[in-house]
């Protein structure tokens, strides 16, 4: 047994403390070397200590990833072994090791493979920074990522969810099929400004006696939800007061009693609207009694191309005046006229120049180049006009066309009629 | 979309050779292959990709609900081999990518001539006698783990190295960028590696099997490669002096002496 080596000089005691295997033993972090498989050869006294290992339970008996969480010790084989084989080094990967007691000790992870003169891969060293607090940092950040992920995802199914509400909504308002007067041909749009909003535009047909029809189109004020119930009390009230008196100055005047009630009770609710009635079936087409309030003209695609504008301000807006009085306009429609009603969010759209409204005249012009035409293809024209607009149309918009079939009674197919029989 | 960029499709060897194809498992790339191309390469055409969501694939080709399970990633070498017009494969696959093999093979026996399970398991979770090595809760620890290590990833760089798949000195100057992955990819893949169960596929492989596993392997125990062996009728199981999960990495001289004893036997 050699004697100890003569104490330091008492006057550098900083070398002493700085001894190199003091410093590899009680490192500030954990240090351990492992062969190429892993296999744990030499491991520092702070390690050891954070682990609750004595050194012989560890030496040549463990791998490095026997130390680590299950979830890290696939980590390890599927990220941290390749890449440490493929490029020398990996650093700073975070990982759990399991204590002896079973306590899990969050740790970042770096290690280098040390190699001989001739470049061979000798062993694995590798060094273990206490990350407790650091992970726990983490955890936070990622629980309030994870968190803004969810409520994120939980405000685009309820944004989701209000739109099929809305379209549902939307859909109630109006006739699923538009009815088909005998010997007539009618066609119905409805844009929608919005996916978020129920808009305020309505519009129907339907049968009276003795083949006489009633329909309608109107625009409530406002939006959403209240424009909405309003719409409905509008719809109903204008069908059900067509069934009892027929008479189209009296069903809007029935309306506006029933829409200044609500008008009354603050809603400050009101629409615009064109109520009218078709007669019955003539060879020589349909007479139509309308009335109107507020609405913007009817317009009159002729069957011999010609177009105009039919004012119908039988009274004033629907719901605002306590005694409103609505006059009626009579009109013959033959075969081949068409008839369009729509809302002014056609007329007000904007066009190329941000200020400027499309505008009744260019309405006008534009029924001009498509007259005559029935009301599936002037309904089609206009749809196309609409979805031109863009988004210079903002507001919702209804369109209606009612037409008497130019050729109400179709003469037999050639291919029907039987061969040999002519 | 060009399947060749989509999954970062390489080639090696002699255009007329026979094919083998090298599939990598959950985890890093194609350069998991890189000691045993070379070997393979004398006699083979070898055809190596990147599975969409790993290594140099085509970001954008990425579709979290197609990925979210191995038909998907196996439905994407069929797509390989149909567009590449590729005579019969040798299909060599890692980790989870053998049972991606399984998968293909069995939709389309016709373009395959042979499997090379490397360290394959047809279901890592234990259930009832099976014992896969794992529990639930360790799959949700290993999800932590991806959580916390964006290896070599990062939102501002990502763009920059997965938009350049034609430099990709680009990529090499970021660390760990072999297992560079969208850690939202990742834990798809983890989930759909890790929860799957394929034991049910074994019985419909109707092509030669090879099975090679690691002595030491903490993921695909020896009893798993027995029960592979087992359930695959005809199939050889090889055992490798190896430590780990990645044979090729650990003891490539062992894992090519195999592999090119089980081409041989192909040819």
């Amino acid at each position: 047994m050699s004697t100890p080596e003569p104490e330091q000089p008492a006057q550098t005691p900083g070398m002493l403390e700085d001894n190199a295997d003091d410093l590899y033993e009680h490192a500030p972090c954990g240090i351990l070397s492992t062969q190429l498989d892993g296999t744990i050869v030499k491991i520092n006294a702070t390690l050891l200590e954070w682990l609750g290992y004595t050194r012989d339970e560890l030496a040549e008996r463990q791998r490095f990833s026997d130390l680590l969480s299950v979830g890290g010790r696939i980590y390890h084989e599927t990220h941290y072994a390749p890449l440490l084989a493929m490029q020398g080094h990996v650093g700073g990967v975070a990982l759990d090791l399991r204590a002896k007691n079973g306590a899990k000790l969050p740790v970042l992870v770096t290690s280098t493979v040390k190699t001989g003169g001739d470049g061979q891969p000798l062993l694995i060293r590798t060094t273990i920074f206490d990350a407790r607090d650091r992970r726990a940092y983490e955890q936070e950040l990622l629980r309030a990522r994870n968190a803004a992920e969810q409520a994120a995802e939980a405000l685009e199914q309820e944004r989701q969810r209000l739109q099929q509400l809305v379209a549902g909504l939307q859909q109630s308002l109006l006739p699923e099929k538009l009815a088909v007067p005998p010997g007539m041909q009618t066609a119905g749009y409805y844009h929608m400004a919005s996916a978020d909003q129920v808009g305020g535009d309505f519009y129907d047909l339907f049968p009276l006696t003795g083949d006489r029809w009633g329909f309608f189109l109107g625009d409530v004020c406002g939006k959403g939800v209240q424009a909405a119930a309003v719409t409905a009390l509008a719809r109903y009230t204008l069908r059900a007061a067509a069934v009892y008196d027929p008479d189209p100055a009296a069903v809007l005047g029935n309306l506006n009693a029933v829409l200044y009630q609500d008008y009354l009770s603050n809603t400050e609710r009101y629409c615009t609207v064109i109520f009218g009635i078709l007669g019955p079936r003539t060879p020589a087409g349909r007479t139509v009694i309308v009335t109107g309030g507020g609405h913007p003209p009817l317009l009159f695609l002729r069957a011999d191309g010609s177009t105009d504008y039919v004012p119908v301000s039988g009274g004033p807006l629907v719901g605002v005046f306590p005694d409103a009085h609505f006059s009626v306009t009579t009109m013959h429609l033959e075969p081949g006229d068409t008839i369009i009603l729509y809302t002014d969010g056609l007329t007000e759209a904007r066009t190329s120049t941000p200020q400027q409204q499309y505008g009744s005249e260019a309405l006008l012009a534009y029924a001009g180049r498509i007259a005559p035409a029935a009301a599936p293809a002037a309904v089609a024209a206009l749809t196309e006009l609409i979805t031109g607009f863009g988004p210079g149309l903002a507001d919702d918009t209804a369109i209606m066309a009612l037409s008497i079939a130019s050729d109400p009674l179709p003469r037999p197919e050639p291919d029907n009629v039987p061969a040999g029989r002519g | 979309m060009d399947i060749r960029v989509r999954n970062n499709v390489m080639f090696a060897g002699p255009p007329t050779g026979p094919v083998v194809m090298l599939a990598h498992g959950f985890g890093c790339d194609q350069n998991m292959w890189r000691h045993v191309v070379p070997a393979l390469a004398v006699q083979h055409r070898v055809v190596l990709f990147d599975h969409v969501g790993s290594g140099r694939s085509d970001p954008s080709a990425w579709q979290a609900d197609r990925y979210a399970s191995l038909a998907g990633y196996a439905d994407d070498v069929l797509q390989i081999c149909r567009e590449l017009d590729l005579p019969p494969v040798v299909f060599v696959g890692h980790s989870v990518a053998a049972m991606i093999g399984v998968l293909a093979a069995n939709r389309e026996p016709e373009r395959f001539s042979a499997l090379a399970l490397v360290t394959p398991s047809p279901c890592y979770l234990d259930d009832g006698d099976y014992r896969g090595g794992f529990s639930r809760a360790d799959i949700d620890e290993l999800l932590e783990s991806l959580d916390s290590n964006y290896l070599g990833w990062s939102a501002t760089m990502a763009p920059v190295i997965m938009g350049n798949p034609e430099r990709p000195e680009l990529g090499a100057e970021l660390a760990n960028s072999f297992c560079r992955t969208d850690p939202a990819m990742a834990s798809v893949f983890a989930r759909a590696t890790f929860l799957s169960d394929n034991r049910a596929d074994l019985d419909a492989v109707s092509v030669p099997t090879l099975i090679l596993q690691c002595a030491n392997d903490a993921i695909a125990p020896p009893e798993v490669g027995t029960y592979l062996h087992r359930h695959l009728a005809g199939s050889t199981l090889v055992t490798l002096d190896a430590t780990g999960h990645c044979p090729q990495l650990s003891n490539p001289e062992a894992t090519t002496r195999a592999l090119l004893d089980f081409l041989a036997t192909r040819r």
